[in-house]
């Protein structure tokens, strides 16, 4: 393919995606949110960051990994200018469709909104100029950025992201302000973006740091990784993170911690089914029953109001029978489905869920879950000293949350190296040969199901002692599909990469009920869900942070390449590529 | 009493009879090779044994048990472990892991003891290590040092066949089937394989079955040599009877050069 052809093509697909996201009527809600005053808003950004990225990739040119593109701004400030006006007048075709006909029966966003959210208010001819002018200009800046030298490019580029983050997470940037004085929140206005001066004075300021510092957080980071783990500079950074860690949460204020309570939930639950897919490689679509199991079980047991049963125990005690619910749990889908495989385990699994929840709004069973009413009053976590802690007290609640995060981190660390780790990760691999071998598959995969499950209904429990109420609807499919996206994004079999797929997904992004930081992103979370999925399994199938094993079964031609490249050019050891005569 | 003694073990998959009614026997400490033409059914042999199909008729009684029914991990445990003809090893998984979960059904660290990683589970972990790290010590420094970390992928095809053996080995087993052990291996790598088939009977006291092609092979490791044609065993005796049998010489070895039209 040409250079001019790649171009073509990058502002073709640009011009589709700004208009798709137009005639979604992303940009028009998006604008409402300011970021720096007086004119970027949040649509605007994410409209007009396609034709920078387009700029930004036909500078760059057509991949090719044997050769360095050629950096230029001159030359690739005209190749994004072409790329941005491409883009920019098929980003025309739904502003003047929706301008000339009335189409919104079919498609409710192309109203006068629409045009006038394109056009900068403009009106159609002029406007629509506008419109390409822009989004060339952009496309310019983003092929001039990619000719850059280096240093001032990554300097740029930092200092974008700072601005634009400081920005977007005001939110937390606000509670941290909060705590250091009241004075320091001048930066935002009134209506929470960024007042311009503040915009210009973070931008120079980190285009300064990053472009002194240039090169030493690389060399500390690697520093850090050669470090031996019981060195000094390790232990101090995992002291200092612990203490992060825990100071955190009481600078942040009640929504952020609200929001942490959330995230960790869902990092429990990715942890819990990491240890099932990840670990086990056992695909459950039907996670979600375990959770339920959890929520509702100490639901009845702790709560005055649900009619059939009313033993109102302690939290804790309650939670231990409800691990002992959730082992049975997991014994009763275990092994019926112990002898499928792949997809016909993950469609069995996905049954499983949904009866779990049909069940719980069955009339046979209201008497005790209470049906669609679900089952309201239940009490928090009693704590000694500090009474009940329950949601009303997110800034409590998250220590307890965390205390169950860190209790399964190290339930999966350790079964992950160990004797019982490598018979999943074998079971993984090759079920027959793990059986041949000696692994007793059937025990195998019932301690995955059970441990998985268990700490589902420690965050069931949790979840049950955070709301107060339970209701079947917080129990349905698409809580087991997004905690496997998390685990997918974050990194199959990887503790870090669920850790870090639940911050972005369900903090950022939004969980299935509740929002994110992102409040705006709210009714386009699902979409936006999927669109990392496809970008993940396209580009990065390992996930964010993946694990050392799963990346090695995705690159395995890569690095087998590389092994016989090692091999060939080491002393006394015989090149033998693998080859197969029998 | 032999350690291995199987009677009139049929099996069919479907119409076709993989295996017609076949005796044999091996005995402590004995190696014996397993021959005959592709199709002869020496693999479903080996498959039956090992649990992994269960017999349609017959009898394998081991070590003075009939095992016939039991899962492939159960016979695994009473002491039968395999290779397999096509390579299967987790490949994913490091050289050193590979050896190590193969010693899975010898060792007993359940959950509870791994979470709370008790003095025992710890104890059982390092001897883990040490046991992987001397059963590849056994092929000298091809499978040592730098290797115990590479994925299991990243061997040559010779290491591969290497590292199944020793996978196999880490299950204690007193008896080994190997299924072609040395296919695919240059005549050099065979010769030093053939020779270290000999040095585990003789270390180790094992007995062992073998699935082999190459008449040279055969003829130096094996006390007596079963020949296998349409399932049925048609001939057994040492390597020179074998090998001046008519039947066997027309079933596997070829008909004498001349005999045909051309």
């Amino acid at each position: 393919m040409t250079d001019r052809r790649y171009t073509r093509r990058l502002g073709w697909i640009g011009g589709v995606a700004m208009a798709f996201m137009a005639m979604i009527g992303m940009i028009e809600e998006f604008n409402e949110r300011l970021l720096v005053s007086p004119f970027l808003t949040l649509g605007y950004s994410l409209l007009f960051g396609i034709p920078l990225l387009v700029g930004w990739l036909a500078s760059k040119g057509v991949p090719n990994p044997l050769e360095d593109p050629i950096r230029d701004p001159r030359r690739g400030a005209i190749t994004g200018l072409v790329t941005g006006a491409i883009a920019g007048v098929i980003a025309c075709v739904p502003v003047i469709l929706a301008n000339s006909l009335n189409l919104t029966r079919f498609l409710l966003n192309m109203r006068p909104q629409l045009v006038d959210a394109m056009t900068f208010d403009l009106g159609v001819p002029l406007g629509i100029v506008a419109l390409v002018a822009t989004s060339a200009v952009v496309g310019a800046l983003g092929g001039f950025l990619f000719g850059l030298p280096e240093t001032v490019r990554k300097g740029i580029s930092t200092a974008a992201m700072w601005v634009f983050g400081v920005a977007l997470f005001e939110a937390v940037v606000n509670d941290l302000f909060d705590f250091m004085g009241r004075g320091l929140n001048v930066v935002y206005t009134p209506f929470d973006a960024l007042q311009p001066w503040a915009a210009v004075i973070i931008g120079v300021l980190v285009y300064w740091l990053s472009t002194k510092n240039r090169g030493r957080v690389k060399e500390f980071t690697e520093k850090v990784k050669e470090a031996d783990p019981r060195s000094r500079l390790r232990r101090s950074l995992i002291g200092l993170a612990a203490v992060l860690v825990i100071v955190l949460p009481m600078l942040l204020g009640l929504i952020i911690n609200e929001l942490l309570v959330n995230v960790t939930l869902f990092i429990l639950m990715g942890l819990g089914l990491n240890i099932v897919v990840g670990l086990a490689g056992l695909l459950d679509l039907g996670y979600v029953a375990f959770f339920a199991v959890g929520a509702y079980g100490t639901a009845v047991l702790t709560s005055p109001l649900s009619s059939a049963f009313t033993p109102t125990l302690n939290w804790w005690v309650a939670l231990a029978v409800v691990m002992v619910m959730a082992t049975l749990a997991g014994l009763l889908v275990g092994t019926p489905v112990i002898r499928m495989r792949g997809d016909y385990l993950a469609i069995v699994t996905l049954g499983f869920g949904e009866i779990v929840r049909l069940l719980l709004l069955s009339d046979w069973l209201t008497p005790l879950f209470g049906g669609a009413q679900g089952i309201r009053r239940i009490p928090g976590v009693s704590v000694p000293f500090l009474d009940q802690v329950g949601g009303t007290r997110p800034q409590l609640f998250i220590y307890i949350m965390m205390a169950f995060v860190a209790l399964a981190v190290w339930i999966s660390h350790r079964a992950q190296n160990s004797r019982i780790g490598r018979s999943w990760a074998a079971m993984r691999e090759d079920e027959d040969v793990a059986e041949a071998i000696g692994i007793g598959t059937v025990k195998a995969k019932l301690l995955a199901f059970i441990s998985g499950a268990i700490i589902a209904a420690f965050a069931g429990a949790l979840f049950s002692a955070k709301v107060g109420t339970v209701f079947t609807n917080s129990f349905d499919v698409l809580v087991s599909i997004i905690i496997l996206v998390v685990v997918i994004v974050g990194g199959m079999g990887s503790i870090r990469g669920v850790i870090v797929g639940a911050i972005v997904l369900i903090g950022v992004l939004g969980g299935p009920k509740l929002p994110g930081l992102l409040v705006e992103f709210t009714e386009y979370k699902l979409l936006i869900y999927g669109a990392i999925l496809i970008f993940m399994m396209l580009k990065r199938p390992e996930g964010l942070i993946p694990s050392v094993r799963r990346s090695r079964e995705l690159h395995q031609d890569e690095s087998q390449q590389d092994d016989w490249m090692d091999r060939a050019g080491r002393f006394g050891e015989e090149p033998q590529p693998a080859t197969v005569e029998a | 009493m032999a350690l291995l003694e199987i009677t009139g073990l049929r099996k069919a998959f479907g119409g076709v009879l993989a295996l017609g009614g076949v005796d044999f026997h091996v005995n402590e400490n004995e190696i014996v090779s397993v021959i005959g033409p592709n199709g002869a059914g020496k693999t479903s042999f080996f498959n039956v044994i090992s649990g992994m199909f269960p017999p349609d008729e017959g009898q394998i009684v081991f070590d003075g048990d009939n095992i016939g029914h039991h899962a492939p991990n159960e016979i695994t445990r009473r002491g039968i472990a395999r290779t397999f003809q096509t390579v299967r090893l987790f490949p994913n998984l490091t050289v050193l892991e590979n050896v190590k979960v193969g010693q899975h059904c010898r060792t007993r660290a359940g959950m509870w003891s791994t979470i709370l990683r008790t003095k025992k589970q710890r104890a059982e972990e390092l001897m883990i290590e040490e046991k992987a790290k001397e059963i590849l010590g056994f092929f000298g420094t091809r499978l040592s040092g730098y290797r115990y970390d590479q994925p299991a992928f990243a061997l040559s095809y010779a290491n591969r066949r290497r590292l199944e053996i020793s996978r196999a080995l880490a299950t204690e087993p007193k008896l080994l089937l190997l299924d072609e052990p040395t296919a695919g291996m240059n005549p050099r790598e065979t010769g030093e394989l053939t020779e270290q088939i000999g040095q585990l009977r003789e270390a180790r006291g094992l007995a062992i079955v073998v699935i082999e092609h190459d008449m040279k092979v055969v003829q130096n490791v094996s006390d007596r040599v079963v020949v296998l044609d349409h399932g049925i065993k048609i001939a057994e005796g040492t390597y020179d009877e074998v090998s001046t049998n008519e039947s066997v010489i027309e079933a596997y070895l070829g008909r004498p050069a001349g005999s045909t039209d051309e």
